[in-house]
């Protein structure tokens, strides 16, 4: 079995969603991982609340990010187990992002040998 | 209380207070002189009691003659102290220059300090849980034997190696610093977590002994709170969850001695007295910012103790078992977080993430499936809780699947 | 003290260019000795994991094969580090060797999912 990310995109970070529609999101959310976790196939995840990120670039060059040039942002990422990317993508379906006009969610997979980046 | 109770009420009491004091007193490597110091303080008491009827202060009484039985043990055993065996902590000099200490203190210490060497990650967790209920809770071994639906000799191999290792691997009977003791807490709250388990879920159809178990474990844990190092958020929070489990203890069996089902259960017979201590422990485990699968667990259980079924009690059920999984997978929590998303979401939807789950082997799942398929498919209900019946290995399991098959 | 992850981006077309098994070694040398570093402080939680080149990306019901492609730099992998604060945090990622590759760390505070 191979592990995955699972990597959240949100097409403008910049949109700023109610309280309640952040809420029952973040129930939908639970629900999702939940149902992943009672496979036994869910790894690890996080959140990433938009505010405040910053991108250190070439030469250390700081910027307000995510957004900079373009307003795509991550909005989490969690990490599966699949025994093939079809099942990895059957999860990423399941996302309650992918509600959102021109979100997507991004299946890679994690790199086996115990290698650095 | 009787002499005929008195006797086996102080061997539980006493008999791990004496044998942990002398224990620290002689190091670990002498953990059998200790225990047989001890079994034999009451030896003598049986007899000399029986003749000359109780002591004013039994407790004292029991205290002093173990301190005398260990200064003769270092008295008769000089020689060999000295020329065998340098290496035991004490000498009968040190004896009488140094009391053994059998003040509350001495003895709550010696207490928690025994508890963090039995439950040392060296030894394997059934032997920890063993040597615990021997050493810490003065359990017999065909009792241990009986918990553990397992024979003497068994046990008795099982703490000898147990003791072996705690010898070869010199554990002390101390403390642990303050950058070990979380990960070592890690342990002992394992320990304890599975000893009150065992005592609430064993088949042992022995009902005394298993609440004892369970009462045991809880007093464990209560020094760990009264302890100011030790009274830890996780700490406080397993506590918890043991007050929550406990408070069903005469509500869980019925009169033949069988299990009673949680939705069966008579809620006037749950003691509301442990809800509320459950409560008070579930708040105080809350400081901190670390949640932990016993703030979780105890969160599932707090929603138990609430009998109506209300939205407001699954949906947070539902979100405690979403968590609890992220952290510590188990096919029961699987299965009773698919239990609460179809008192959220519907059976329908419940259904689909049970075939999800795929766990054939186990009769609870099927025991779910059939369950879910209640009134929306009666034929497919049957056909799994006919599979569960077949999976199924004990009468009582079978018993409870049968009365849900008769039910449809 | 708050968790941060830090995201490498890297643009891939360019780095697969060049590196030889000894600029790869030297590469893996730079971050072990970087990552170490982290770790030393006792600020590392995670080294992370490395994301393989290829992947999917799934948009409602289309998946189209990725690594994601709108931008030019995709995403390598990712650590957890602990930090007091977004500077902190900054500061640890400024010492990143992904820089000489010309990518980047894209630094976001966590929270529970």
């Amino acid at each position: 079995m191979d592990e995955y990310a699972l990597i959240m995109r949100h097409e403008d970070g910049t949109k700023i969603a109610s309280p309640e529609q952040m809420q029952i999101w973040m129930k939908q959310t639970m629900d999702w991982i939940g149902s992943i976790a009672a496979q036994n196939k869910f790894v690890s995840g996080t959140g990433l609340p938009f505010a405040d990120a910053k991108v250190v670039g070439h030469n250390n060059v700081v910027t307000n990010g995510p957004f900079g040039d373009i307003k795509e942002t991550i909005g989490g990422i969690i990490t599966v187990r699949a025994d093939s990317i079809e099942e990895a993508i059957e999860f990423a379906k399941g996302s309650p992002v992918l509600q959102g006009e021109g979100n997507t969610v991004e299946v890679r997979r994690i790199a086996k040998r115990d290698e650095m980046h | 209380m009787s002499e005929q109770q008195l006797i086996p009420h102080l061997f539980r009491t006493e008999f791990s207070k004496i044998t942990s004091v002398l224990c620290k007193f002689f190091g670990i490597e002498h953990i059998e002189i200790a225990e047989d110091i001890a079994s034999d303080t009451f030896l003598s008491a049986v007899e000399t009691w029986s003749y000359k009827g109780l002591p004013q202060n039994p407790t004292a009484w029991l205290y002093t003659v173990a301190k005398n039985k260990a200064r003769n043990y270092l008295h008769h055993n000089n020689i060999f102290i000295q020329k065998i065996a340098p290496e035991i902590k004490h000498t009968s000099t040190d004896v009488e220059e140094n009391e053994i200490d059998l003040s509350e203190k001495n003895i709550t210490d010696s207490q928690l300090q025994m508890l963090f060497a039995l439950c040392h990650p060296v030894i394997p967790v059934e032997a920890q849980i063993g040597l615990s209920l021997r050493i810490l809770c003065g359990f017999g071994i065909d009792e241990i034997a009986n918990a553990f639906l397992t024979n003497k000799e068994t046990i008795n191999k099982r703490l000898f190696r147990a003791k072996e290792k705690l010898r070869t691997e010199k554990v002390e009977i101390e403390f642990p610093t303050s950058t070990e003791i979380n990960r070592r807490l890690e342990t002992v709250l394992t320990t304890l977590y599975l000893l009150f388990n065992e005592g609430y879920f064993s088949e042992s159809s022995d009902n005394v002994l298993r609440e004892d178990l369970c009462l045991e474990a809880m007093r464990l844990n209560y020094l760990l709170i009264e302890n100011e190092q030790t009274n830890l958020p996780e700490v406080n929070a397993l506590f918890a969850l043991m007050c929550f489990h406990a408070s069903r203890f005469a509500a869980r069996k019925n009169e033949n001695g069988e299990i009673v089902l949680y939705e069966d259960q008579d809620e006037n017979l749950w003691n509301k007295e442990l809800i509320e201590r459950g409560a008070y422990y579930l708040n105080q485990s809350s400081h901190g910012n670390k949640i932990s699968k016993y703030h979780l667990e105890a969160g599932i259980a707090y929603w138990h103790t609430i009998k109506a079924d209300t939205k407001e009690k699954w949906e947070n059920i539902l979100k405690l078992y979403n968590h609890l999984l992220q952290i510590q997978y188990s096919p029961i929590a699987a299965l009773n977080r698919t239990f609460a998303l179809s008192k959220v979401h519907g059976q329908q939807t419940a259904i689909k993430e049970a075939e999800k789950l795929q766990l054939i082997n186990n009769h609870y799942y099927y025991s779910l499936l059939g369950e879910l398929y209640k009134e929306i498919d009666n034929n497919k209900a049957k056909e799994n809780f006919q599979t569960a019946y077949t999976l199924a290995k004990t009468q009582t399991d079978k018993q409870t699947i049968k009365k849900k098959m008769d039910e449809l | 003290m708050k968790e941060f992850l830090f995201l490498y981006r890297t643009d891939y077309d360019q780095m697969q260019q060049q590196a030889t098994p000894e600029q790869m070694q030297a590469s893996l040398q730079r971050w072990m000795d970087w990552l170490g570093s982290i770790a030393a402080q006792n600020r590392l939680i995670d080294k992370g994991r490395r994301l393989e080149n290829s992947g999917r990306v799934v948009k409602k019901d289309l998946v189209t094969n990725g690594p994601y492609a709108e931008i030019k730099e995709s995403i390598g992998g990712y650590s957890f580090v602990k930090a007091e604060s977004y500077d902190d945090a900054v500061e640890i990622a400024k010492g990143c060797p992904i820089h000489s590759a010309g990518g980047s760390v894209e630094v976001r505070e966590m929270n529970l999912m």
